[in-house]
Formats: C-alpha cells, sequence, structure tokens
C-alpha cells in the first residue's frame, strides 16, 4: 500500500469504502436464472473450462442470496412480471448485466409479444452485446461491473445507514 | 391416387354431401368439408378408420384470398395403418365458431386453445376455452393477418426509412 509501511508486511492501510467494494467486487453471486439460448452460454461460462468460480461469482438458486442477475435471453411480455418479482425479491445492493442482443434491445425479435430491451423495466449496469456473446464477453462484461462496484462511492457509509451509495463508473 | 384412397373412399361413401374437395400432392391426402359434419366425420374416423391420434390441429388465416377468412386444419395419423390424413374446414369470420373436437381426442383441448389465443376462433361447447400463451388480458388475436407484427401499440417498422 503505502510507500511507508510503519505495521509492518503483512497489514495493509486503505479506506473502508474500498474494503466493501473488494468484498462485493469479488462475491457477485448472480441468480441463476436463465430465458433463452443466451443462458447456455451463460452455464457454459459457469462450467469448469471458463469457470465463473475462480472470480468468486457462484450461482444462486435464490434472490435473496443474489447481488446480481443477468438477463440471459429473449424476455418476452409474459415473462416481465416475473423478472420484476424475482429482481424486487433481490436485497440492496444489486446490479443488473442485460446479455445479448435479446435483454440490450429485444434483438431479431421486433414483434408484439417480446419486450424491446430489458432497460424498459430495470436498471441495467452493464449490456453486453453478441448473438449469443461468447464466454469471453460474458466475462468481460463481469469483469466491467466488478471496475463499477470498485468505483463506487460511500458503499460503507451507505451500509451502515450514512447517506446513500453513490454509483461507480467505469472507463 | 386420392380417389383410390381408403379413407377417402369411406368418407365418399358416408359424407357426400358433407366433403368440398379432396387433394393429393406428393403422396398427402387432403380432404376439405362442410364445418357443420366436422365433428361426425373425425368421429368417424377415429373410431371407424382407426385414425387414433390427432398429430396437431391448426388454423389459417386467408385474409383477403378466400371468401371464407380461416380455415381449420386436422392433421391425422393411423398407428395401426401407419397412414396420415389432413382434414380441413372453412370457417368464415363472420360466424367464427367451430364445434370443439375434444370428445374425440382429449389432446385438441389445449391444440384449439392455442387456436382460440392466436385465430380468434370460437370452438362451441369446448370445456376451458381460455388463452393459452398470451396474456389472459391481451387483446386481439395475433395470428390474424390484420394484427400488426409490432403490436398495436407502436410505429410499424418501415425498413431503414424507420
Ligand atoms: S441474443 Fe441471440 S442467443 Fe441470446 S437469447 Fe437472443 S436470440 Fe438467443
Amino acid at each position: 500500500m503505502g510507500v511507508e509501511n510503519p505495521l509492518g508486511e503483512n497489514i495493509i492501510t486503505t479506506s473502508l469504502d474500498k474494503l466493501v467494494n473488494w468484498s462485493r467486487k469479488s462475491s457477485i453471486w448472480p441468480m441463476t436464472f436463465g430465458l433463452a439460448c443466451c443462458a447456455i452460454e451463460m452455464m457454459a461460462t459457469g462450467a469448469s473450462h471458463n469457470d465463473l468460480d475462480r472470480f468468486g461469482i457462484i450461482f444462486r438458486a435464490s434472490p435473496r442470496q443474489s447481488d446480481c442477475i443477468i438477463i440471459a435471453g429473449t424476455v418476452t411480455k409474459k415473462m416481465l412480471p416475473v423478472i420484476k418479482t424475482v429482481y424486487e425479491q433481490m436485497p440492496e445492493p444489486k446490479w443488473v448485466i442485460a446479455m445479448g442482443a435479446c435483454a440490450c434491445s429485444g434483438g431479431v425479435f421486433d414483434t408484439y409479444s417480446v419486450v424491446q430491451g430489458i432497460d424498459e423495466a430495470l436498471p441495467v449496469d452493464v449490456y453486453i452485446p453478441g448473438c449469443p456473446p461468447r464466454p469471453e464477453a460474458l466475462l468481460f462484461g463481469l469483469m466491467k461491473l466488478q471496475d463499477k462496484i470498485w468505483n463506487d462511492k460511500n458503499s460503507f457509509g451507505s451500509a451502515v445507514g450514512l447517506g446513500t451509495r453513490i454509483d461507480g463508473f467505469t472507463a | 391416387m386420392a380417389e383410390n384412397n381408403r379413407a377417402v373412399l369411406k368418407l365418399k361413401e358416408k359424407f357426400a354431401a358433407s366433403i368440398i374437395d379432396v387433394v393429393e400432392f406428393r403422396g398427402e391426402v387432403t380432404v376439405t368439408v362442410k364445418k357443420d359434419s366436422i365433428i361426425d366425420i373425425l368421429t368417424f374416423l377415429k373410431q371407424s378408420l382407426q385414425y387414433n391420434l390427432l398429430t396437431d390441429l391448426t388454423a389459417v388465416d386467408y385474409l383477403g384470398k378466400k371468401e371464407e377468412r380461416f380455415m381449420m386444419v386436422y392433421q391425422l395419423y393411423s398407428i395401426p395403418n401407419k397412414d396420415r390424413l389432413r382434414i380441413k374446414s372453412p370457417v368464415a369470420e363472420a360466424d367464427c365458431s367451430i364445434p370443439t373436437a375434444t370428445k374425440v381426442w382429449a389432446t385438441a383441448n389445449w391444440l384449439e386453445r392455442e387456436v382460440y389465443d392466436l385465430f380468434g376462433i370460437i370452438f362451441d361447447k369446448h370445456p376451458d376455452l381460455r388463452r393459452i400463451l398470451m396474456t389472459d388480458d391481451w387483446v386481439g388475436h395475433p395470428l390474424r393477418k390484420d394484427y400488426p407484427l409490432q403490436g398495436p401499440d407502436r410505429e410499424p417498422y418501415k425498413g431503414r426509412l424507420s
């Protein structure tokens, strides 16, 4: 950390915000939720070849334990209320990743039954283009989300009830 | 030849007045019948001619192409005889209903709900005629040719001009 190490080699000095941000970004637990073909690619990313676990990313089967939802697929108007319910069940702070052309904009399904982008309903943090995005693209998107979480301001303060968290931005 | 098809011969014998048309195309036999006797014909096909499997039931919208707008299509298969048959029946828009085939094949239940949902054809005496694909509060029937592809509340896509 600092140039001077008055406390010895094994001790670092940092801000509480950074400590909270570091723990949050190193354990993004996404909600297990697949909607269409993109979900297959999301599963491939979670499987051993790409191995999301090494980022501390572990899929959770309950929204109560998740802090990120990857919208992986085509969102139909019939499914939208379900996604909204799941999102509302997730505790704060929470992040949304729109994975694939369908989740970003409706994709090729410019029709009466498909929501033209999940950002019509949820606040999206990271958009990942592609149809479907390769696992590398999803990993890159997740790393962008980690950057964003790392740059959050007042994350410690908001956690103990002082003010609100200010969303970080990535370059 | 369609004329020599076993089922067609039997149908012509029993329901001569109800048959509108018989076509064979690439080995597929299609019989078009009047909708008033559709259930009698389907029951006969199942019970006497062993067409015991209703593979699919659907409809076609011939908006502006035919006098009677909709055409019901029944795809039948006989497991004992390994034989397929297609039955069609025109339905006019003014009287947009046809008797239900649920009493003949139970699988017609959900298939008819789908046709009702997407085409708006009413199936008389259907035990549970609700929408099956669209939400319950949906307005309109999306597979009708005059339903806007991108939904009624959106400006239609005009290619690169829009
Ligand atoms: S973006 Fe492509 S791969 Fe992903 S859900 Fe849509 S159609 Fe499927």
